[in-house]
C-alpha cells in the first residue's frame, strides 16, 4: 500500500501496519522522538492523544497523530520498554503542547516517567497517593490509601518533582510553580464559575492573571479502570456520565467502536434515531453552554432562558429514553427501544420553538454592547495555536480549524444529510460565543432533514447475549459538543476490555484556558472558561 | 391634599401639652428612631418581595408562591431564618473591625434614610445643606465594606473590597455632580425647599435638557453606588463567590444584605425627590380638572409611586445586563459620565441664566 511505503521511507526503524484508517507504527522506545519529529516535520500537527497500557511484562504507550487537515488518517506511533521498576519514555512536549497534559495522565495512572517533560506531578490523584492504579498489579487494599482526612497540602501541590531516570529517589522537588511572594489565589473545587470541581490556582497581580495552574481530579472516579472489570454492556453506562452534558454521543462512540469490532450490521433505523439523538444532544449542551457563559458574564436572565429551552428537549428524552440527563439509550446494535409516539412530533414542533428563541437570545446578549464590550479583543487563539493544543469541537473552529468529525468520518445518518460545517477565523472570544449558536442552527437543519425520514423496520439488531470482542485494538471517533470525543479499546477476546481509554475533549481545552488567559483580568478568566465551556466529570474521568 | 402634617402636627402637640419642651424632643426622637427602623425593616422586606417577583417575571418564572399570598410573607420567614442563623467566628480575621463592619454600612444607609422627604411633615431632618448631607452620609458605607474586605482576611474579600472602593468613589462624583445640577436650578441645597420649588413642575420638566442628562446620570452612576448589576463587580458572583461579604453570616450577613436593598430604594427616593418632585402630585398648568384629580392622591403615594418606578428601573437594568469588567467600568466614569458632568453644570448654568 503506498500509504505504508510513505511511512517505510520516511521511518525505516518501524514496523508498519494499516487497519481500517489507523495506521500503526511500532517504533522501539528510544527512537520514539525521532519517529515523532520525523512526523511533526511532515506536517502531522494534531496529537490526538496519549494512551499508556500495561501489556503485563512490558508497559506501552501510543501517540495518535493526525495531519490537521487530512485527519481521515490516523497514525499511531507505539512504543513499548520491559523496564517495569522505572519505565522512561521520551517526552513530546517539545512538539506538541497538547502533550503536557497527558503525559502528566499516562505518568499519573501508569508511573510512566517522560525524560523533557518538566513537569511530572501526578494530575488526577493526591501528590501522596500510593502506587499506579492502571497497572495490572495494582493492589487495591484500602489500607495502603486510606480516605484522606486531611486537606491536600498545597506546596506538595505545586512543586515539581525532578526526574531522576537513573537513581531510584525518583521524586526530588526541583522548583515550585509559583514563587513565594506571588499572590495566589483558589479558583475552585467549589466556586459558582468552574463548570464543576475544577481547581485552578490562580497567581494575581492586583486584577491581572499572571499565571494558571490547573488541578484535577477532584471527581475523578476511575472509570478506564472500573470498565477492565465490566463488560461492554455495562460499561456503556459509564459513557454517559463522563460528559454528562453530551452523554447520548459518548454513548455512541462507544457503540460503533464495539460494533466495529464485531462486525455487527446496524439497522438504518437505529442509525437514524441515534443521529437525532445526538443532535439534540448537542443543541442541549451548547443551549447550556451558551447559557453558562452567559451568567459567567454576570447575565443570569440569559441562562434562565438557556435551561428554560434545554427542558423542551430533556422532555423529548424523558418519552423516549426515559432518561433526561442521562439518556442511556444507544445499545450495542442499535438503541434501547423504540421511538415514542409523540417523538416526531414533538420534535417538529421544537425546531421552529428553538428557531424563534435563537433570535431571541440573540436580540438579548449577542447584540447587548456590554457583552461585546467583555468579549472584543480578549482570548485570541490561533489556528497553529488551537492545533497544537489539540483543541477540537467548537472552540478549534471558531479558530479556522476544520475538524469536524461528522464531515471527516460521517457515521451513522450523517453522510445522508447536507449540513455546514460552522467556521470562523477569528479566534476570538466572539467568535466561540457565535460559533455555538450558528452551531445550533445547523443541528436543527439535521434533525429536520432526518424526522421524517426514519426509515421502518428494526431498532435494533441482535447481539449474542455476551459480548466478546475478538483481539486487537480498537478505535472510534465521534464528534461530541466540546470536540472529538474517541474510543480507544485494546482487547484480548475477553467479555471485558484489557484496556479502554476516552479521549477527553474538555482535558485540551483547560490547557488552552492556561494558555490564553495570562495578562487578562479576573472578569476575563471566568468569561474564557465559559467560552471554552469544558465539562469537568469529562476530564477527570 | 392630605399632608401627614396634621398627624404629626397632633403628636407634637399633644406631647408638648403634657410634657416641657427638652422632653418632649426626647420622646420625639425615640419615636421617630422606632418609626424609621420599622419602616427601614419593611422597606426592605418588601423590596425583597418584589426583587423576586420582578426576577422571576423576567425569567419566566414565578417567584415566591407558598407563603402567604402571592408569597408575600416568604421575606417575612427568610428574616425569621436569618435571625436564628448561627453567627460563624472566623478565626484569623479581626474580629473587632470585622463586626463594625457591618454596623457601618447599615447605619450609613440608615442616616441617609432618615433624611428623605417622605411627604410635608413626614421628614425627620430638614438640614439646610440636605443635599450634602445626603452626599456626605451616604458614602460612609463605603468604609464598611472596605473594612469588610480588609478584616475577613480572605482574598476573595480583599478583591472585592478593593473594586468596590475603587468603584464607589468613582461613582461618588458623578452622583454628586449630577445633584449639583439640580441645585444651580434650584438655588437651594435644602430638601424640602425642593420639594416644594416642584409644585409647579418637576424639575426633569423645568430643567429641559440639563436636567435630563443629570437625571440619566443620576441613575446611572447611582445605580452603581449600589452595587447592583451590571455594576455588581465588588460582588461578582460568577467572579467573587459574594466579594467582600464572603465570609459573612447570620445576621451580619443580614445587615449587608439589607443596606443593598435600601441603598436601592434610597438612590430612587433621592432621584424621585431631586428630579420627579419627591411627594408633588404631577400637575400640568392649565389642566385645573387634572390637577385638582391628581391631588386626591395624597403625596406619599407619589412619592413611594415615583420611587417604585426607580426602582423598577433598576432592577430591569439588573436583570437584562451582563456585568463590566473593572477596567470598563472606570472607564465608563471617568472618561464618560464625569467629563459629561462637568459639561452638563455649565449647561444648566447657561439654562438657568437664560430661562428662569
Amino acid at each position: 500500500m503506498i500509504t505504508l511505503e510513505k511511512f517505510q521511507t520516511l521511518l525505516p526503524f518501524v514496523t508498519a501496519t494499516v487497519k481500517g484508517e489507523v495506521i500503526s507504527l511500532e517504533v522501539p522506545a528510544e527512537k520514539l522522538l525521532e519517529a515523532a519529529t520525523a512526523l511533526k516535520n511532515k506536517g502531522y500537527d494534531y496529537l490526538r492523544d496519549i494512551v499508556g497500557i500495561d501489556y503485563g511484562n512490558t508497559f506501552g504507550v501510543m501517540l495518535s497523530i493526525s495531519h490537521p487537515f487530512l485527519s481521515d488518517e490516523i497514525v499511531v506511533l507505539k512504543a513499548t520498554t520491559a523496564n517495569r521498576e522505572n519505565p522512561v519514555f521520551p517526552s513530546v512536549i517539545s512538539l506538541w503542547k497538547s502533550a503536557d497534559l497527558y503525559e502528566r495522565e499516562v505518568h499519573d495512572f501508569f508511573g510512566i516517567s517522560f525524560s523533557g517533560n518538566p513537569d511530572m506531578r501526578r494530575i488526577f490523584l493526591r501528590q501522596d497517593w500510593n502506587g499506579y492504579p492502571l497497572r495490572k498489579e495494582y493492589d487495591t487494599t484500602p489500607e495502603l490509601n486510606p480516605i484522606p482526612t486531611e486537606n491536600e497540602d498545597l506546596d506538595a501541590l505545586e512543586n515539581l518533582p525532578k526526574i531522576n531516570v537513573n537513581a531510584n529517589s525518583k521524586f526530588e522537588i526541583q522548583h515550585s510553580i509559583f514563587e513565594k511572594e506571588e499572590y495566589v489565589v483558589n479558583f475552585g473545587p467549589q466556586h459558582p464559575a468552574t463548570h464543576g470541581v475544577l481547581h485552578l490556582r490562580v497567581a494575581l497581580e492586583g486584577e491581572i492573571i499572571k499565571k494558571i495552574d490547573p488541578n484535577f481530579g477532584y471527581i475523578h472516579r476511575g472509570i478506564e479502570k472500573i470498565s477492565e472489570t465490566y463488560t461492554y454492556p455495562q460499561i456503556l453506562h459509564l459513557t454517559d456520565r463522563l460528559d454528562y452534558l453530551s452523554g447520548a454521543i459518548n454513548r455512541h462512540g462507544l457503540c460503533l467502536a464495539v460494533e466495529k469490532g464485531l462486525e455487527l450490521e446496524v439497522p438504518q433505523r437505529a442509525h437514524y434515531i441515534r443521529t437525532i439523538i445526538d443532535e439534540l444532544t448537542r443543541i442541549a449542551s451548547h443551549i447550556l453552554g451558551w447559557g453558562c457563559m452567559c451568567m459567567d458574564m454576570g447575565a443570569i436572565t440569559a441562562f434562565v432562558y438557556g435551561m428554560r429551552d434545554r427542558e423542551k428537549i430533556m422532555d423529548i428524552f424523558e418519552e423516549t429514553c426515559g432518561g433526561r440527563l442521562m439518556a442511556n439509550y444507544s445499545t450495542i446494535g442499535g438503541v434501547m427501544s423504540d421511538i415514542h409516539p409523540n417523538f416526531q412530533r414533538k420534535v417538529k414542533e421544537f425546531i421552529p420553538y428553538m428557531r424563534k428563541m435563537l433570535k431571541e437570545h440573540h436580540l438579548l446578549f449577542t447584540g447587548n454592547p456590554i457583552a461585546r464590550g467583555r468579549m472584543d479583543g480578549v482570548g485570541h487563539l490561533s489556528r497553529e495555536h488551537a492545533i497544537s493544543l489539540g483543541a477540537t469541537g467548537p472552540v478549534g473552529r471558531a479558530s479556522g480549524w476544520r475538524n469536524d468529525i461528522r464531515k471527516i468520518e460521517p457515521y451513522a445518518a450523517y453522510s445522508k444529510t447536507e449540513f455546514t460545517e460552522m467556521q470562523r477565523s477569528e479566534g476570538m472570544t466572539f467568535d466561540r460565543y457565535i460559533i455555538r449558536l450558528d452551531e445550533i442552527e445547523e443541528s436543527l437543519k439535521i434533525v429536520e432533514q432526518l424526522i421524517d425520514n426514519i426509515p421502518g423496520g428494526n431498532y435494533c439488531a441482535k447481539a449474542k447475549a455476551i459480548i466478546k470482542l475478538p483481539e486487537g485494538d480498537y478505535f472510534q471517533r465521534v464528534e461530541n459538543a466540546r470536540g472529538e470525543f474517541c474510543v480507544f479499546i485494546t482487547s484480548r477476546g475477553d467479555k471485558y476490555p484489557y484496556r479502554i481509554h476516552f479521549r477527553s475533549p474538555s482535558m485540551t481545552l483547560v490547557n488552552v484556558l492556561k494558555a490564553i488567559t495570562p495578562g487578562t483580568k479576573i472578569a476575563d478568566l471566568i468569561m474564557l472558561g465559559g467560552s471554552l465551556d469544558y465539562v469537568i466529570p469529562c476530564i477527570d474521568r | 391634599m392630605f399632608h401627614f402634617k396634621v398627624i404629626t402636627g397632633w403628636i407634637d402637640a399633644l406631647l408638648r401639652t403634657f410634657l416641657n419642651d427638652g422632653w418632649t424632643l426626647t420622646v420625639e426622637f425615640v419615636l421617630i428612631g422606632i418609626v424609621l427602623l420599622t419602616v427601614y425593616a419593611v422597606i426592605a422586606l418588601m423590596l425583597i418581595w418584589a426583587e423576586r417577583k420582578i426576577c422571576a417575571f423576567f425569567q419566566c418564572r414565578l417567584g415566591p408562591t407558598r407563603v402567604g399570598p402571592f408569597g408575600l410573607l416568604q421575606s417575612v420567614a427568610d428574616m425569621i431564618k436569618i435571625l436564628l442563623k448561627e453567627i460563624i467566628r472566623l478565626n484569623k480575621a479581626d474580629r473587632r473591625l470585622f463586626r463594625l463592619a457591618s454596623f457601618l454600612v447599615i447605619i450609613a444607609s440608615l442616616c441617609t434614610f432618615g433624611a428623605i422627604p417622605f411627604d410635608k411633615g413626614l421628614h425627620a431632618i430638614d438640614f439646610n445643606i440636605g443635599v450634602f448631607y445626603l452626599l456626605a452620609v451616604s458614602s460612609l458605607g463605603v468604609v464598611g465594606i472596605l473594612l469588610a474586605g480588609w478584616s475577613s482576611n480572605s482574598k476573595y474579600t480583599m478583591i472585592g473590597a478593593m473594586r468596590s472602593g475603587a468603584q464607589l468613589i468613582s461613582y461618588e462624583l458623578s452622583c454628586g455632580l449630577s445633584l449639583m445640577t439640580v441645585v444651580i436650578l434650584s438655588g437651594t441645597m435644602q430638601l424640602s425647599q425642593i420639594v416644594e420649588q416642584q409644585a409647579t413642575g418637576w424639575f426633569i420638566f423645568k430643567g429641559g435638557i440639563p436636567a435630563l442628562i443629570a437625571f440619566v446620570v443620576y441613575l446611572i452612576a447611582g445605580h452603581a453606588e449600589t452595587n447592583r448589576g451590571p455594576f455588581d463587580l465588588p460582588e461578582a458572583e460568577s467572579e467573587l463567590t459574594a466579594g467582600y461579604h464572603t465570609e459573612y453570616s447570620g445576621i451580619q450577613f443580614g445587615f449587608f444584605y439589607l443596606a443593598e436593598y435600601l441603598n436601592m430604594f434610597i438612590i430612587a427616593a433621592i432621584a424621585s425627590t431631586m428630579f420627579l418632585g419627591g411627594w408633588m402630585p404631577l400637575h400640568i398648568s392649565g389642566w385645573d380638572r387634572f390637577n385638582q384629580v391628581m391631588d386626591y392622591i395624597p403625596p406619599v403615594v407619589w412619592f413611594f409611586g415615583k420611587t417604585a418606578f426607580c426602582v423598577f428601573m433598576a432592577l430591569w437594568v439588573r436583570w437584562s445586563f451582563p456585568r463590566l469588567r473593572i477596567d470598563q467600568l472606570l472607564k465608563l466614569e471617568w472618561k464618560i459620565l464625569m467629563p459629561i458632568s462637568f459639561a452638563n453644570i455649565v449647561l444648566m448654568a447657561i439654562w438657568v441664566l437664560l430661562f428662569n
